[in-house]
């Protein structure tokens, strides 16, 4: 991999609450290559919008970053002063969330909330916004964009409200887009046109994707590497067709249980992730060692005791103790 | 658009008939007229003669059709007491009440939504929790108490304002102003404050409400990651959907700027519409009572109307003529 666009280190969110701390994102770290895809999956609640979230600098206090660092081209910006840091939204680091239909506001015309990303970034004139607001509306793909620059969001449908929500967020052309499952809460029959024009874009212009999704089909179509997500740590990274075709986490392996084989029937039949017995814990009872362990059918004494960290296993990187003494 | 304003304004002569009605009712309730205007000495013909001069032998309501063509004409009859046409007295009065429901409501609009956003965006702060206290305060102690006070601190223990009448005006034919004079404008302080403490807590409260919800909304999180301003983010795009509900409520509210009226006139003598209003009732000069009873209703319905269109004007959702159907 080359130099990193995105590296996160050790990230941990914490929630303070009157009955302790929650920590929700428990060392993390993943990184993103420029023009890179990069999957993030988990069930609910696994701390995918929460890592997202902590890259843009946008966590809601209480809860915060306690500790790890993110790096954005080797420039630390966790913690930066909130100005700096809106420098960075929106110009550098674009963000997709999951409902278009609370995303924008509905008392801007989609132009108005177009021009004024436009020029909070980009040194232009309002007219030279227009104009670039309107090449945008054009490029995801919606029609007579003149004439519909000047409509309200809710005279659109939910899909084309997603292209809008996409054509904001790459106003000014950022290196990296967060997608925070931005095709979840749309028609299925839309959900893969929205991700085709996705990966189309981010091919295009060289943007870098955290696509997070609860989708494996999707990741599997769209992304270059993956990574798994559970109880808040990372259980396994690597590229995708290999934690595909042999994961190495036995959470990962679980999950691919249902994924139809690459290449056949792609895009037809996608594969939820499908039921592992038992439930993922509660961020207030995540068990001592593996968090995975009270679920893993493969689990040993370390497991209780020791929490694995990510180790090297050809290209993945997987947390289990499985691999403690190299690859089996 | 269209249709809406014709339903509106349907709805409103509706409003204003009924209102109508009630007032012309006082008349009969009251006692005959008659009798009223004669005296018990007149003589039995004397009666029959002013009957049929005033059409009171004609049915109900062909007298209330006559009331309204003579309300629609701004005629309300003599008052009782100052025998003169109510009509004018009330012109007279009205100056008075306007300017200063005028001064009170943008003193309950301005200060209510600076300081409602200020609670809201400051949450923590130990400026806003006083602001909070204080407003509770403000909505809890009745209106005269705090007509009272005032009056007590700054007219009577510190001197600094008047504690009644309205101060010099000035007259601009038929309008007289107390804006353009500086004992005008003094004696203006005490009475706006007191008439609008009320709605600018209720404004500054429900603004605050409005704002977190606001600022808690998906759309202002994506605002953020799209690199907006804190500024633009909380005055632009906050703000303005915040807004929206408060248009009603504050609208509805200047009416009850108006109508309560009443008491702050009375607390500080000022010659308004109310405190001809409490007048006529000590002396039950009913066709006074009546014509205020329908002129504030004017006003309430005039205002309503008024906030419908402001927002229609201002949420686009609701001008679903134009909405393109989505697709
Ligand atoms: N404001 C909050 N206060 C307390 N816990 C939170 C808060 N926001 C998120 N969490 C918890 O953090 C965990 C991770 O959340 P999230 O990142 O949204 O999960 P995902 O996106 O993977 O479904 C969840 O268990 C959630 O309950
Ligand atoms: S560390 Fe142990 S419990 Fe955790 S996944 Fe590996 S084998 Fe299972
Ligand atoms: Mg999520």
């Amino acid at each position: 991999m080359s130099a990193p666009l995105l590296e996160v280190k050790d990230l941990r969110v914490e929630f303070p609450t009157r009955r302790g701390t929650l920590v929700a994102v428990d060392g993390a770290s993943l990184a993103i290559a420029p023009g890179e895809i990069l999957g993030v999956v988990g069930e609910s609640g696994a701390g995918k919008s929460l890592t997202g979230m902590a890259i843009i600098g946008l966590i809601e206090p209480p809860g915060r970053i306690a500790a790890g660092e993110i790096r954005l081209e080797s420039e630390r910006i966790d913690g930066l002063p909130y100005e700096q840091m809106r420098r960075i939204r929106g110009r550098r680091i674009g963000a997709i969330f999951q409902d278009p239909l609370t995303s924008l506001n509905p008392l801007f015309t989609i132009g108005e909330q177009l021009t004024e990303t436009i020029l909070a970034h980009l040194e232009v004139t309002p007219a030279e916004a227009l104009a670039r607001a309107l090449a945008l509306l054009a490029e995801v793909g919606i029609p007579a964009p003149r004439a519909r620059i000047g409509h309200y969001p809710h005279q659109f449908s939910g899909g084309m409200r997603q292209r809008v929500v996409i054509a904001l967020a790459l106003a000014a052309e950022p290196r990296l887009i967060i997608a925070d499952e931005p095709t979840t809460a749309l028609d299925v029959s839309i959900q893969a046109q929205i991700i085709a024009l996705l990966k189309r874009l981010a091919r295009e212009h060289g943007t870098a994707v955290m696509l997070i999704t609860h989708d494996m089909g999707v990741i599997a179509e769209t992304a270059d590497r993956v990574a798994v997500m559970y109880a808040g740590r990372i259980a396994e990274i690597g590229p995708v067709r290999d934690v595909i075709h042999a994961p190495r986490h036995p959470y990962t392996a679980g999950l691919m249980g249902s994924i139809p084989k690459l290449g056949q029937g792609a895009g037809k039949k996608r594969g939820r992730l499908v039921q592992i017995e038992g439930a993922m814990p509660r961020l207030n009872a995540i068990p001592a060692g593996c968090a995975f362990n009270p679920r893993c059918p493969r689990r040993f004494e370390r497991c209780l005791a020791e929490r694995p960290e990510l180790i090297a296993i050809g290209t993945t990187d997987a947390a289990c103790w499985l691999y403690a003494d190299g690859p089996r | 658009m269209l249709a809406f304003i014709l339903r509106r304004l349907a709805q409103a002569g509706l409003v204003m008939l009924t209102v109508g009605l009630i007032a012309f009712s006082l008349f009969r309730f009251v006692g005959d007229p008659v009798l009223f205007m004669l005296g018990q000495e007149a003589t039995p013909e004397d009666r029959t003669r002013l009957t049929l001069l005033l059409g009171l032998d004609q049915p109900f309501y062909v007298q209330y059709a006559g009331f309204v063509a003579r309300a629609l004409q701004g005629e309300f009859g003599i008052s009782l007491r100052q025998v003169r046409p109510v009509s004018s007295m009330i012109l007279e009065r009205l100056p008075a009440t306007l300017e200063l429901a005028l001064v009170a409501a943008v003193l309950a609009l301005v200060a209510g939504i600076v300081m409602g956003v200020y609670t809201a965006l400051r949450r923590n702060s130990w400026f806003s929790q006083a602001l909070l206290a204080l407003s509770l305060i403000g909505v809890s102690l009745p209106t005269f108490l705090i007509g009272i006070l005032l009056i007590l601190v700054f007219a009577v223990l510190l001197g600094w304002l008047p504690s009644f009448g309205r101060g010099e005006t000035v007259d601009l034919g038929w309008w007289s102003t107390g804006f353009l004079t500086a004992s005008g404008l003094k004696a203006l302080i005490l009475p706006s404050i007191t008439l609008g403490l009320f709605q600018m807590t209720l404004i500054q409260r429900l603004v605050r409400t409005e704002m977190l919800e606001v600022l808690r909304t998906d759309y202002i999180k994506f605002a953020r990651a799209r690199g907006l301003s804190d500024r633009a983010v909380h005055f632009r795009h906050a703000l303005k959907n915040t807004l929206v509900p408060v248009i009603t409520i504050t609208g509805l509210q200047l009416g009850a700027i108006i109508a309560f009226a009443i008491i702050t006139e009375t607390v500080f003598q000022w010659p308004g519409m109310g405190l001809l209003f409490i007048q006529s009732v000590q002396f039950a000069d009913i066709p006074v009572m009546a014509a205020y009873l329908c002129l504030i209703a004017l006003f309430f319905v005039v205002i309503n109307l008024a906030v419908d269109l402001l927002y229609y004007a201002v949420d686009p959702r609701l001008r679903i003529d134009r909405a393109a159907a989505a697709h």
